[in-house]
């Protein structure tokens, strides 16, 4: 009997009732948890009594792998996750439904005759390499015809990173003897390897490819497929890559908060005051002047390679400023 | 081309422009900085409105070397105008009277992140109002969402946190629906840029073609819209989001954030979608049953309510009903009723928030409103504000609230199905409204029992918290600007009506 | 109905997933898997677009061999929102993690009516 049972509980059936229900969480199974409430320390940087109560009060419950039962209880709220469950079945099939309604009478897909395929897209296939100089339409499209919307976007990135830097940021420059705590608290380096030889050496050999790699799309946002983003990711990650390896020893010899509050500060005003100026240029009727050079040409193209630059620049910084300040709360 | 027609575009890119710089700067001189950059893009839209009543007419800008169906464009007109100013002014109002308190509330080396945030807002806000093409609306709408998370979270309590992620989740859900929406409508249009779209729309439906692909997308589009501005079924993240911001923050997104998406909507069913295709599907109606819910809710909401902000916070819920209610009505007189209510209601719950700081200030800071008990005699000027607010909710005579509920009621009279709802509907929230901020106003004012003084406030407070703080003159300026603004709205509301009607019909 | 739906099956699919996406985000309880319906949402969006820029037998919309005929690449535009739509997802993914990682080292949870909940509690004392 109890086999039975045992069969039971590991059966993939159960395990997806389980989840269903709420009852396991399968990200918190795997996952190595430290509760931050446990030990005597106050991890709330907020530096009062009540709160340092409550989150002892509250550590407890939370100490398991999975998450506290005590504050559902009563067959009233079983029954109203019960409920909500099917409600939210039946709207998630409503919407399903109602939009697929819509998508039967929707132009048939990959016809050349549809409504979106008219004079817009026309002229940026045309007569996009004579008028932005770009060789990939789409990037010539988003950096010169839309560039209001691309320039909307790095501000997108900008504000994203400045929130991140407000939450996770801590700032214990001013003798605060609980952001102290935090900082300490958040640092995880005493859990990274040291000295691991066999990623550092991989580092050593990958590190250098990804970053030329990176440049290269950056540079050839205009030629060929890529730009400042893509690039851009692809130098943030390589950056990850030898933080991972070698630590924040390391890359905080290059890359400290004042670098990357420089270069978004210079990349974004350049980007702001060059499109500014192409804006006004254009809506008064005025020549701007910038040769657009021989399509093809890694010189080429107008304003569209530095704005690449730039938004890669960004990019980088910020991909790489996020995965700081996830890790230890500080660049 | 005169320089005039340049201001629209500079007022967008030096907001911008400064919220980048202040980046590198430091809390003090970031905030001069945007209060230089809000007070230089406030007159720069009142050269644009000028410029458009003289002239008569709206008028696209390239943005770029490319005309209209192909590059990004710009546009202006009188009521583009009117809002970007009148935004203008009651943010100016609501960073100066709240910059106290913003010092208190966020970290010291936070500071400047604060006022860019702020910056940001400040474009995102007049990109929505001048956009003239969609994609670039939904890139400032996701800017506008950020940065409104950015002006509740900034204060680090684990309330505010709560009710960040809260408005991110709806927010989220709001930009899917109108990114989808989007998507629908370029892919039976064919054009991203409104002039254009318009057109193709009229075209469509002359044709009658993509029947229900039309009808889902106004649904989505407004839906979408409809649940970033907080319309009544999707209003649960509003108590928790303006109740528990610093205050500056919660002025602003209660007063402007809502405020964008619903101009926004506006601008989307008059110059894209077409107004008759819009009232034709039925999605007004919607609208309408919607918005009535919320006014009576929201007000039975405050009423129960014991926490002063919050209470303020769920009277928002209703005003955003009183809004759609006149969109939904689906008649000019209504929409320019609805237009007129979104000013009347930035500028009073703006003075409403900030005046109630004024009044914590000198209560002991505590949530529950008996605590005021009095307080309107301890900081007299932030008392008079906080009547004249409530007052304007309720609809006092020579107040703006009183001509937006006068224009609602005459313009529910001409669309005959919908007046009894209307004039009934008006009539009861009224008087909701009337219970719970006359009972604030009467508390304000009456003198507290011995026992309780001891209770309310710490004795060696009182000297200084008898408004005559060293920074008191900030919060007091920005008091009796904004009464100054309502009165302004209420008593000369002839030439704003007239503008706001001029402009509504620009759109066309 | 059902034939246009398997001609459209793209759009079909990245319907169906927006719709399961948007659920997710509504009404899940844990925050991460709130983000992911998010994404998961979101990345619907682009695959609808991107179905929408596609037209049979033309090639990436990148100049080869000086051929600048309009039938000889698809559609540029779709392709460009997607780009541009991807950068916003990604902030947004940004900033709900770092507010998840907040609210969980405050409250040990990353169930969002638990967290609501302390939060109410701890206000009151």
């Amino acid at each position: 009997m109890s086999r039975l049972r045992d069969d039971y509980e590991n059966s993939w059936w159960r395990r997806f009732q389980g989840w269903v229900d709420g009852e396991t969480d399968l990200l918190a199974e795997g996952m190595e948890i430290r509760v931050p409430g446990s030990g005597k320390e106050d991890p709330l940087g907020e530096g009062k009594k009540p709160d340092v109560q409550e989150q002892g009060r509250h550590s407890k419950p939370a100490a398991g792998p999975g998450r506290s039962r005590t504050v559902y209880n009563g067959r009233g709220i079983r029954y109203f996750r019960r409920f909500y469950q099917v409600m939210s079945v039946f709207l998630c099939l409503s919407i399903i439904f109602v939009l697929l309604w819509t998508v039967a009478y929707l132009p048939a897909f990959g016809n050349a005759g549809n409504p979106d395929n008219n004079e817009v897209s026309a002229r940026y296939i045309e007569r996009g390499l004579q008028e932005t100089g770009a060789v990939n339409i789409v990037t010539g499209m988003i950096l010169d015809y839309r560039a209001f919307d691309t320039f909307g976007e790095s501000c997108v990135l900008f504000i994203a990173s400045c929130c991140v830097l407000v939450l996770l940021r801590i700032d214990a420059a001013e003798g605060d003897e609980q952001a102290r705590k935090r900082l300490a608290e958040a640092n995880d380096r005493i859990f990274e390897p040291k000295n691991d030889i066999i990623l550092q050496k991989c580092a050593c050999i990958l590190v250098p490819l990804i970053l030329v790699f990176g440049i290269y799309i950056v540079l050839n946002g205009h030629l060929s497929p890529g730009g400042g983003f893509s690039g851009g990711a692809v130098l943030g990650s390589g950056l990850i890559l030898y933080l991972n390896a070698f630590g924040f020893g390391k890359t905080e010899r290059f890359f400290t908060e004042k670098v990357y509050r420089r270069m978004t500060l210079g990349a974004l005003t350049f980007y702001c005051l060059a499109k500014s100026y192409s804006f006004f240029t254009g809506a008064n009727h005025l020549e701007s002047g910038i040769p657009l050079g021989t399509p093809g040409a890694i010189l080429s193209s107008g304003l569209i390679l530095p704005l690449n630059i730039c938004v890669g620049l960004v990019v980088a910084c910020t991909m790489y400023a996020f995965y700081a300040l996830f890790r230890k709360g500080g660049m | 081309m005169s320089m005039v027609q340049n201001f629209p575009f500079f007022s967008i890119i030096i907001a911008m422009f400064s919220g980048i710089v202040s980046s590198v700067l430091d809390g003090k001189r970031a905030r001069d900085l945007s209060l230089c950059g809000i007070l230089v893009t406030t007159g720069m839209s009142a050269a644009v409105l000028h410029f458009c009543i003289r002239s008569g007419q709206s008028y696209t800008y390239m943005m770029g070397h490319f005309p209209a169906p192909w590059g990004n464009e710009i546009r202006a007109g009188v009521l583009e105008g009117l809002t970007a100013m009148m935004f203008g002014l009651v943010m100016f109002f609501a960073v100066v009277g709240g910059m106290d308190h913003t010092a208190a509330d966020v970290e010291k080396g936070k500071q400047n992140l604060f006022y860019i945030m702020v910056d940001l807002m400040l474009s995102s806000l007049l990109a929505l109002i001048y956009t003239n093409d969609l994609f670039t609306a939904y890139v400032f709408v996701e800017i506008n969402t950020i940065a409104g998370c950015g002006l509740i979270m900034i204060r680090q309590k684990g309330r505010s946190l709560s009710a960040a992620i809260r408005y991110m989740i709806m927010s989220q859900l709001g930009s899917g629906l109108f990114l989808i929406g989007l998507s629908l409508l370029y892919d039976v249009t064919g054009h991203l840029l409104m002039s254009p779209a318009k057109e193709a729309v009229a075209a469509i439906e002359a044709a009658g073609l993509y029947g229900v692909p039309m009808l889902v997308i106004m649904a989505v589009v407004s839906v979408g819209l409809a649940i970033k501005s907080g319309l009544y079924p999707f209003h649960y993240w509003i108590p928790d989001t303006y109740g528990y911001a610093t205050p500056t923050a919660s002025a602003i997104l209660s007063g402007l954030v809502s405020k964008g998406y619903i101009f926004l909507l506006v601008k989307i069913f008059y110059r894209v979608l077409g107004r008759e295709n819009v009232i034709a599907s039925e999605i007004v109606n919607v609208l309408f049953v919607f918005g009535l819910m919320g006014m009576l809710m929201g007000s039975v909401h405050a009423i129960l309510e014991k926490d002063t902000r919050r209470m303020i916070a769920y009277s928002s819920v209703a005003q955003i009903g009183y809004i759609y209610m006149g969109i939904g009505l689906g008649t000019q007189a209504g929409m320019v009723a609805a237009v007129f209510h979104m000013f009347t209601h930035s500028a009073t719950k703006a003075l409403l928030f900030i005046s109630a700081v004024g009044l914590y200030e000198v209560s002991g800071d505590r949530k529950d409103f008996r605590s005021l008990q009095g307080a309107g005699y301890k900081n007299p000027l932030a008392g008079i504000g906080f009547a004249v607010g409530a007052l304007s909710m309720v609809g006092f005579p020579m107040l703006s609230g009183f001509i937006s509920k006068l224009l609602f009621a005459t313009s529910a009279l001409q669309s005959p199905h919908k007046m009894l709802p209307t004039v009934i509907a008006l009539a009861v929230s009224t008087v909701l409204n009337a219970v719970y901020f006359l009972r604030l106003v009467i508390t304000l004012y009456t003198i507290p029992a011995k026992a309780d003084v001891a209770g309310a406030m710490a004795p060696e407070k009182i000297p200084e918290a008898w408004g005559r703080g060293r920074g008191a003159w900030k919060l007091h300026l920005a008091v009796a600007c904004f009464i100054l603004l309502n009165l302004v709205l209420g008593l000369y509301s002839q030439p704003i009506v007239g503008w706001i009607g001029s402009g509504l019909a620009m759109f066309d | 109905m059902g034939t246009l739906l398997f001609v459209n099956m793209e759009e079909t699919v990245s319907i169906i997933l927006f719709g399961i996406g948007f659920t997710m985000l509504m009404l899940h309880r844990n925050l991460i898997k709130k983000i992911m319906g998010m994404n998961i949402m979101d990345t619907a969006v682009y695959l609808f677009l991107a179905a929408k820029g596609y037209i049979k037998g033309r090639m990436v919309p990148i100049v080869t061999d000086h051929i600048q005929d309009v039938s000889a690449y698809i559609n540029p535009v779709p392709s460009g929102l997607v780009l541009t739509g991807i950068v916003v997802s990604v902030s947004t993914t940004a900033l709900m993690l770092a507010l998840t990682i907040r609210l969980y080292e405050r409250y040990g949870s990353l169930d969002l009516d638990e967290i609501l909940m302390r939060a109410k509690e701890e206000e009151r004392t």
